[in-house]
């Protein structure tokens, strides 16, 4: 029976087939390979990104400078410093969480506009400090020469399938995660505050922790995210930690759809693709970009898995409508709705 | 002395031109609730503005601010026809994401038409003065006496104009000013324009004493919002007074201890008083 096939589970793993085979497709292409890699390092940020604004409703402008902290630290260490990927990933991670656990600490005493401009000018803040601190983070000149991780055992992550298939992974950990979150009363909690943070309060909800461990998750994976895009490109410059960043998360939230599932992985993949059609143009990126912003503001504020999800059970009550119709039932019952609101 | 009479003067000038930006900034989040973050990105255009009038078409140089002015006036009206409006029952955070996708739509149209470079313009008023033994550029006197003859002016459109006081009651409260007959919609509409027409006076004037380049908002952009924080958003008088706080404050520190430092300055200020009052000084604005 058509019924019987969750449109939303098809979805799902139509686009994890799509990736899981990307590279047999692309095989002899490493650039575009390298194309959909990068593609989906900026989802694992947009999964970052997604916490705290799609789930909580805040919007961080400091997410392109944590994912700038994490890929420097991973540059730095592994030139300069001579450490391995791993141990320098790792601390990557780590360091960016403390840092993010640490500016929520200040950064959500405030709410809404104060909360943007608060990490607005800490994501600038960050950006002078790597644009100024010649010494270490060698200013305007950047970082080159980045390692890849080291083999582990007979994987080698020069091979750039072996890295696709890598960060793909972490991808699918994210996306897991995310999926989980909110399957969880934590999650659900979360949602609960970008809803209203009183009325989330009134029903027992401790929104001050949620906050913090979402905007400390956030960093954290942003961190991650730089981390891995420092390895890949093996080259960063200030650029990486600059606002442009936080405003392209922004983007592929916004396209594929804050606060769902797999908003981030459809809309990183759709934005990487479509600039890299728009290689020419490159400098008039933004003339396009920025009305496209404004009109999914205004007129698709859910993105494209949004939409998705709200054509599906509408869909579902017009068949089951349909077919009450055609049996003749006398009294039209409405269609039972699903206790559980999916998002997927 | 000297150094200090002359940096006091120079920290005022460019408090002139905060103030300026400040204000209009501060009526738009008081009248709407949301900050406009493309506010840098404006100022920018109407500098790009006021240099293409005086330089390409060769108007006076008041005459080529005035019109830069209406011109950012008109551009505030469809910004919030187009885009504001429509958005009125929104989340705030998409007002936010609109506004950042017009910041970077302003910063790559203006690098399409006048390129990325910087561009100098010279200021009409040259020369300079002394003032109690330091020398003062002429700029800089305009810039101060403009900026105040266009702060009291405002003060008299708000405090005494049918339409300021109309802007006045929808900051106090917006479900009370409908009730008595004012048109929320047009209320915005002026905000805006008075909003974009101020931020195009601060940019015609600081345009002769600064380089002219696309990225030029994004640092005042900060600034701005470091000033009506400080000042409370949406406080009138805040406003005022941290855009002079912070100019005298950055200049000074860039004056006796370094240039990072007076731009650093900002921004530890900013971040501290958040950190110890999350509402600003002087803010009783509701939160959201």
């Amino acid at each position: 029976m058509m019924e019987k096939i969750n449109p939303r589970l098809l979805g799902v793993a139509l686009v994890a087939l799509a990736l899981l085979a990307a590279p047999l497709v692309l095989n002899d292409q490493p650039y575009l390979i390298r194309v959909t890699t990068t593609a989906a390092i900026y989802a694992i940020a947009a999964y970052g990104m997604n916490i705290i604004l799609g789930l909580t409703g805040q919007l961080s402008l400091a997410h392109g400078a944590f994912f700038g902290v994490g890929a420097y630290i991973v540059g730095l260490l592994t030139t300069d410093h001579d450490w391995s990927f791993w141990g320098s990933f790792l601390l990557a991670i780590l360091a960016t969480t403390a840092l993010g656990y640490a500016s929520g600490l200040i950064a959500l005493r405030t709410q809404g506009a104060y909360f943007a401009i608060f990490t607005m000018a800490l994501g600038f803040l960050i950006f002078i400090v790597v644009t100024r601190w010649e010494s270490v983070t060698h200013a305007h000149s950047g970082v080159s020469g980045v390692k890849y991780p080291e083999n582990i055992g007979p994987i080698d992550f020069t091979q750039p399938t072996t890295m696709y298939y890598f960060v793909l992974l972490i991808l699918g950990g994210a996306a897991y995660t995310t999926h989980a979150l909110l399957r969880s009363n934590a999650g659900r909690s979360l949602v609960a505050i970008r809803t209203s943070e009183d009325l989330a309060r009134s029903i027992g909800v401790n929104v001050a922790v949620g906050k913090q461990l979402a905007f400390t998750a956030s960093a954290g994976i942003a961190g991650l995210a730089g981390g891995l895009f420092a390895s890949l490109t093996g080259f960063i410059g200030p650029d990486s930690a600059a606002i442009d960043v936080t405003f392209e998360f922004l983007l592929f939230l916004l396209i594929g759809g804050m606060g769902t599932v797999m908003g981030p992985i459809i809309g990183s993949l759709l934005v990487a693709f479509l600039f890299e059609m728009l290689q020419d143009l490159q400098s008039y990126r933004f003339i396009v970009l920025g009305p496209i912003i404004v009109l999914l503001v205004i007129f698709a504020p859910k993105g494209i898995v949004g939409y998705l999800n709200d054509l599906i059970p509408a869909r579902r009550r017009r068949r089951q409508r349909a077919a009450a119709r055609s049996e003749d039932a006398p009294d039209e019952t409405p269609a039972p709705r699903t206790t559980k609101e999916e998002v997927v | 002395m000297t150094l200090f009479i002359q940096q006091l003067i120079n920290g005022l000038a460019l408090g002139g031109i905060y103030c300026l930006a400040a204000v209009g900034l501060t009526l738009v989040f008081g009248v709407l609730g949301f900050p406009n973050l493309a506010h840098g990105a404006l100022f920018m255009l109407g500098g790009y503005f006021t240099y293409s009038l005086l330089v390409d078409v060769g108007l006076p140089y008041v005459v080529a601010i005035v019109c830069a002015a209406l011109v950012l006036a008109v551009v505030g009206v469809l910004f919030e026809r187009l885009i504001f409006h429509p958005l009125r029952k929104a989340p705030h955070t998409h007002h936010m994401i609109a506004t950042i996708g017009v910041m970077f739509f302003l910063i790559a149209v203006v690098q399409e038409v006048w390129g990325t470079g910087f561009l100098r313009m010279d200021s009409p008023f040259a020369g300079r003065m002394t003032v109690a033994g330091a020398q003062i550029s002429s700029q800089r006197i305009i810039i101060i006496v403009t900026a105040m003859v266009v702060l009291i002016a405002l003060t008299w459109f708000l405090k005494k104009s049918v339409h300021g006081q109309a802007i006045e009651a929808v900051e106090q409260d917006r479900t009370g000013a409908t009730l008595v007959g004012i048109n929320p919609g047009v209320v915005s509409m002026v905000t805006f324009a008075v909003s974009f027409a101020l931020v195009a006076v601060s940019a015609g004037l600081v345009a002769p004493i600064q380089l002219l380049s696309p990225t030029m908002g994004a640092s005042l952009n900060l600034i701005v919002f470091a000033i009506i924080i400080l000042g409370g958003l949406g406080s009138l008088p805040g406003a005022i007074i941290g855009g002079f706080v912070i100019a005298i404050a950055e200049v000074m520190a860039s004056t006796y201890i370094s240039v990072a430092a007076g731009e650093a300055a900002i921004f530890v200020v900013l971040m501290a008083v958040l950190a110890i009052k999350p509402t600003g000084l002087f803010g009783m604005v509701e939160q959201r």
